[in-house]
């Protein structure tokens, strides 16, 4: 049942791509299509998590056959916790994408078909890319995933849209060479100990989890780059602030939702349980970057004057969190890590399509544009607020228990980082309430707003402002995240049970002690 | 001194056995390069072009034909020799796995340039003298990958490279940068092959012999002087590394792909490479395997410059053959790291590389073909800007085969590159195999640019058409663009193929 669920959950956007594709002349229908097979990809989804069984095997719905013998690789894919969560979100974020993008207007001479089964062809391979538990076929996947990203950001995107595709294509893919590099390395590995290479994780895991550190350590920093650029740290973050500026909305939303997640998945899935010595050796650099990244990503976002690349750096700052909790080595902080991965989907997410529906309005991407926008649009400006509080981990918002975790469980075996990542805290509090405080409160300014409302004397009298308030459809597309954000705040368990018994696992094969205070959340 | 050459002089010739059955494949083509002249000579103008077609798609159906054959009766007859191949012609000419992989490969790719040269209907700017060059030069590269001793390997080295020669040159509408192309390439081979006959020299100074074996074991553990050796060496790598246009040799390689007819390029790009790196596998496996330790670090260093240059000065480039020439440049680099990892996975890995590069290569050729402008070719890269608006399929195709290049997975040149790396990795060769990594990434932006033109660029006023393409063409296309796709998903009985067997001295 649950095989088949996994496998129906890769196949069914493949084939709605391939139907979609030839669509081309019914814009509408191309839509409905596509609405209706990611709907049913997220019920899909919602049927996998109840066939999943938390305490079972460390990766479910295993199913594997040979690709290419000669070098042992299979295509085999199976989710442990943490695989589960991730394609949940995809399987959620996509409708939502795909029903905020309805009204957008494509460039001239491009159809909806194109841009829509390009985003369905993305969402199978996103799946894919967290379902591999073959090595090999994870790199593949893991490269391929950037084709259709890279077509949706250069065909679809902003002025610079074409400078931005290629330099995110290329950061990822470079990195994504350096870990073949060591994938190959691992195989070797196999190769000289079994007598046959193979690129079966498990099998991996084992061969290469205690060859010796020096070892351990190149193949470690192999995977590592490329996950630090996919995720992006500080200083391999410079990728994302164009790509996120310059791509649509909706593709943002997938971008730093789901893609960029791939790469601390790819930290607890790959780095951790192939080279735990490593691993372990070099947690104090990741520190490093983590916190590097925590405060950078704060400072810039407080400083930025475009909306799009505000939201970059936030996604920085939250990937610096991120890092620090999965290095830190207790269940907690990496419970924190991995639910924090999904509570960033949702509040990140969340806020940039808010920021995409304020943009729309507006028609400009500069924050002085705007002003006291919540008194032509008081439902938008709520919305705004709820994004903006979940993202600064407002207690009683889901991104608050993430965070919290985190922070409590890194400080009793990195104190320092722990204490320095607190103050992104702060900052985040500036940088939202801040950012809210110019678009939303004042008096109604800004050439965006005023230059719509017809002319400086509509500002003061929003009862002449044309700036329209959210739509049926648009609070369609926020009122999911709105549920989740303040559901998973006061009540994280359904996510922390799912993912708590794969970051143990996580643990064990790291060898760290998984300290008392950490089984509470069970 | 002289005595002893008289006293050799009485002594009795015996004719050498021969395999026929070995070397048909090879017989068949150079037989009907001969007759393909016959009718260059007797038939009438009119009906020259279709006959000629028909003389060299016999030849390599036939080749083909007797190809499978010896190897389906070689693989039959099993024991120590049946199994490995066959050396005849006096141990001059090798058959075995890799040379009949080697003749595979080239007569598949050959059927395919030869489409591409026999399409009228986009091209059609050469005379039929091409079709005998083209046999002549085909027949020469299969006994280039098969040759067993240096004088062999000379002589196919000429019987190769002369009709190439004139091939670049035979463009009736660009004449002029296609003549230049042709006497520069002329210039440049000739100093190369007089490289590769001064090596010849040295090393039969050295060893006594042309033989590869013999000078293999010379090699092992004697008081012969070194200084003979590794001149000897490096004259002849020099030349198999121009031949495969392999950094820094490859300066004539942007100019004679540009100026040649676009057919032309395609042959010369795909099978040149092949013969030439079988070349290159044959000399450093047999010949030189046991003193790998001391000129393998240079060729490291060239492995080096070659992925450099091509990955480089490819990013410069503004026309679109030139840019292939310089993406064969750094492909040369990446083969070269196949083929100096000494081992069974090298030979292997190197072998699968050199096939898939050729067809995706030839594909490559054939859609730039059907790029067209008023006078003739658009290989302006700027002409090619907005060409997905115009023409879908045409981009779309191009897109696969240049993502291929690029070495992206699901293409076949992703598994080559794949296998030649880890090839390269368990030789111990992990600093060159990050280098030639972080090239290929650097090459990928040059395709990408590429792409970027096609789709997201708007498309130019006097943009060119695209022309409908001949059937002889499409097919040419689409068999390249198939066999991409099918190595880049199904590789492994290819990989199977490929690692049969070794080099048999």
């Amino acid at each position: 049942m649950g095989t088949g669920l996994l496998l129906a959950l890769l196949l069914l956007p493949l084939l709605g791509s391939l139907g979609v594709a030839f669509l081309k002349h019914d814009d509408l229908l191309a839509k409905r299509v596509t609405l209706g097979v990611t709907l049913l990809e997220l019920v899909l989804a919602v049927l996998a998590f109840t066939a999943y069984s938390p305490g079972g095997a460390r990766i479910q719905f295993a199913s594997s056959v040979d690709w290419i013998s000669q070098v042992g690789v299979h295509i085999s894919f199976g989710v442990d916790g943490i695989a589960l969560v991730m394609i949940g979100v995809i399987a959620l974020l996509v409708p939502i994408v795909v029903l905020a993008g309805w009204a957008d207007k494509l460039p001239q001479g491009r159809s909806a078909a194109g841009f829509l089964s390009l985003v369905l062809v993305q969402e199978a391979l996103m799946v894919g890319v967290f379902a591999a538990t073959d090595v090999f076929l994870f790199y593949v996947l893991f490269e391929i995933m950037l084709i259709p990203m890279y077509f949706l950001i250069g065909g679809y995107g902003g002025a610079r849209r074409q400078y931005a595709a290629v330099k995110f294509f290329l950061y990822s893919f470079l990195g994504g060479l350096i870990m073949l590099a060591s994938a190959i390395g691992c195989y070797a590995l196999a190769a000289d100990k079994l007598g046959k290479g193979t690129f079966d994780w498990a099998t991996l895991v084992q061969v290469v989890h205690d060859a010796p550190l020096e070892t351990q350590i190149w193949l470690f920093f192999g995977f590592f780059i490329a996950f630090a650029i996919k995720a992006p740290l500080v200083p391999l973050h410079t990728w994302l602030p164009d790509a996120a500026e310059q791509a649509p909305v909706g593709i943002a939303v997938i971008l730093v939702g789901v893609l960029d997640k791939v790469g601390t998945f790819g930290f607890l899935r790959y780095n951790l349980p192939m080279f735990p010595d490593a691993s372990k050796a070099l947690a104090p650099l990741v520190m490093v970057l983590g916190v590097l990244g925590v405060l950078y990503g704060s400072l810039l976002a407080t400083g930025q004057r475009d909306l799009k690349r505000f939201i970059a750096y936030v996604s920085i700052a939250h990937f610096g969190f991120i890092a620090i909790g999965i290095f830190a080595f207790t269940a907690q902080a990496q419970v924190g890590a991995v639910s924090y991965m999904v509570n960033h989907s949702l509040a990140t997410g969340m806020l940039i399509l808010v920021i995409g529906m304020v943009i729309a309005r507006g028609g400009s991407t500069s924050i002085a544009d705007y002003g006291g926008m919540a008194k032509l649009t008081p439902l938008l400006g709520g919305m705004f607020l709820i994004a903006g509080l979940s993202t600064l981990s407002l207690p009683g918002t889901n991104s608050f228990v993430s965070e919290f975790l985190v922070l409590l469980g890194s400080f009793p075996t990195q104190p320092v980082a722990a204490v320095l990542a607190t103050i992104g805290m702060i900052l985040a509090a500036l940088y939202v309430l801040w950012l809210y405080q110019r678009i939303m409160q004042g008096p109604v300014r800004g050439t965006a707003l005023v230059g719509i409302s017809g002319g400086p004397g509509s500002a003061t009298d929003p009862e002449k402002a044309k700036v329209l308030d959210l739509s049926g459809r648009e609070i369609a597309v926020l009122a999911p995240l709105v549920a989740l954000i303040v559901l998973l705040g006061v009540y994280p368990k359904p996510v922390l049970d799912v993912v708590n018994p794969s970051v143990t696992a996580t643990l064990t094969s790291v060898g760290a002690a998984v300290p008392a205070a950490a089984q509470e959340g069970k | 001194m002289q005595e002893q050459f008289l006293a050799q002089a009485q002594q009795q010739v015996n004719a050498p056995d021969i395999a026929y059955g070995a070397i048909a494949p090879v017989l068949i083509v150079l037989g009907f390069a001969c007759l393909s002249v016959l009718v260059e000579a007797f038939v009438a103008k009119e009906r020259r072009w279709g006959l000629q077609i028909g003389v060299a798609a016999a030849a390599i159906v036939l080749a083909g034909a007797s190809l499978a054959a010896f190897i389906s009766s070689n693989d039959a007859a099993g024991g120590p020799t049946g199994k490995t191949g066959v050396t005849t012609l006096a141990g001059a000419v090798s058959v075995d796995k890799p040379a009949l992989f080697l003749w595979g490969t080239l007569l598949a790719l050959g059927v395919l340039a030869l489409l591409l040269i026999a399409d009228r209907t986009v091209g059609g700017d050469m005379q039929t003298e091409v079709f005998p060059l083209f046999l002549f030069a085909l027949g020469g590269m299969m006994v280039f990958c098969a040759a067993n001793n240096l004088l062999t390997m000379f002589i196919a080295l000429e019987v190769l490279s002369l009709p190439l020669y004139l091939m670049c040159g035979l463009a009736r509408k660009r004449r002029l940068i296609s003549q230049e192309a042709a006497v520069k390439y002329f210039l440049l081979g000739a100093f190369a092959s007089a490289f590769f006959l001064y090596g010849l020299a040295l090393l039969y100074g050295y060893a006594g012999s042309v033989k590869l074996a013999d000078i293999a074991t010379a090699a092992v553990g004697t008081d012969r002087s070194d200084t003979l050796l590794f001149g000897g060496l490096g004259l002849l790598v020099v030349g198999l590394l121009f031949k495969g246009s392999v950094g820094p040799f490859h300066t004539w390689t942007p100019d004679v792909y540009q100026g040649a007819p676009t057919s032309v390029t395609a042959f010369m790009a795909a099978c040149t490479k092949v013969a030439a790196f079988g070349g290159i596998l044959r000399v450093l496996t047999v010949a030189f395997q046991s003193t790998q330790w001391e000129w393998r670090g240079v060729l490291w260093g060239v492995a080096i410059a070659s992925m450099a240059i091509g990955a480089i000065f490819g990013l410069t480039q503004t026309d679109v053959k030139r840019m292939i020439a310089y993406s064969s440049v750094a492909h040369a680099g990446f083969l070269l790291v196949g083929a100096i990892a000494m081992n069974t996975d090298g030979l292997s890995s190197t072998l699968f590389y050199l096939l898939a590069y050729g067809f995706t290569t030839i594909a490559s050729f054939g859609v730039i073909s059907l790029v067209r402008s008023g006078s003739g070719e658009a290989t302006d890269l700027s002409q090619w800007a907005g060409l997905a608006k115009r023409s879908p399929l045409l981009a779309g195709v191009f897109t696969f085969l240049l993502l291929a290049l690029a070495g992206i997975p699901l293409t076949s040149g992703f598994i080559g590159k794949f296998v030649v790396f880890s090839a390269a990795l368990r030789d111990g060769m992990a600093p060159l195999v990050v280098i030639a990594l972080v090239f290929s990434a650097v090459a990928a932006f040059f395709y990408l640019r590429v792409v970027v033109l096609m789709y997201f660029s708007e498309p130019a006023e006097d943009g060119p058409t695209v022309s409908v393409p001949g059937a002889f063409t499409t097919v040419a296309i689409t068999l390249g663009t198939f066999v991409t796709l099918l190595l880049g998903v199904l590789p492994g009985f290819v990989l199977n193929w490929a690692s049969s067997g070794g080099f048999l001295s």
